[in-house]
């Protein structure tokens, strides 16, 4: 399942949801959470925009990507969008498969290239009330180059 | 039409989410960025200044390719979710 949504989500349904099926041997989970520090600063909260319809194709091809390269019975990822508090959960990517090597791999390689394709954008907001949009990271992009070979 | 969009910074800096374009004016990308260019004289140093990329009929492309009638072109600041 693919989810974008305003909406925050419970890890127990996703997880719940995920082993639904006896074949299954291992799930492996991610959940990214809004920091309360950023480049050194004091971030209060945090808005969310991303490309309606984009978002999701990106999404899907994304999981189809990695349903290529490993054994997935069965995926969840839920990305949140419009206004976020410190310590709200943002993203969630569950993997259900029947080893925990594909797994670990799948949430990964999934996270690595949401980061770096999916149309979403954070504007955050400073303590001192100052907005700033959040600039990409090169880090990112080495994160991708690992599963290039 | 060509209709065209912008997100993040880039709308926020250029004060526009939406931009319909007469494909006369896009017959591919590179003839468009160069008319969005002139649309204003403030959108060229925002446009020009920065990294955008860009994303034809919601998928992303790098190089310049071929538009028609009815297609939706989005300019857009590298992304940040996760």
């Amino acid at each position: 399942m693919i989810s974008v949504q305003e909406l925050d989500f419970n890890q127990q349904v996703e997880y719940d949801r995920l082993k639904s099926t006896t074949k299954i041997g291992a799930i492996v989970t991610f959940t990214g959470l809004v920091r309360d520090i950023n480049e050194g600063q004091q971030v209060s909260d945090l808005t969310l925009e991303h490309y309606p319809g984009m978002t999701e194709k990106c999404l899907q091809d994304i999981v189809e990507q990695a349903q290529q390269r490993w054994n997935i019975i069965d995926f969840s990822v839920i990305h949140r969008v419009g206004q976020l508090a410190i310590s709200d959960q943002i993203v969630f990517v569950g993997i259900a498969s029947q080893h925990r090597g594909d797994a670990f791999a799948a949430c990964e390689f999934i996270m690595d290239f949401l980061k770096k394709q999916a149309p979403f954008w954070k504007k955050e907001t400073m303590a001192n009330g100052e907005t700033k949009w959040v600039d990409a990271r090169e880090h990112d992009q080495h994160a991708l180059n690992k599963w290039q070979s | 039409m060509i209709k065209v969009l912008f997100f993040a910074k880039l709308s926020e800096q250029l004060g526009v989410r939406e931009l319909q374009v007469d494909a006369e004016n896009a017959e591919d990308t590179k003839q468009l960025f160069a008319y969005l260019l002139n649309h204003k004289a403030e959108w060229a140093p925002i446009l020009t200044s920065q990294p955008c990329l860009k994303a034809v009929n919601q998928a992303m492309v790098v190089n310049d390719v071929a538009l028609k009638d009815g297609d939706e072109v989005a300019y857009f600041p590298p992304v940040t979710g996760g």
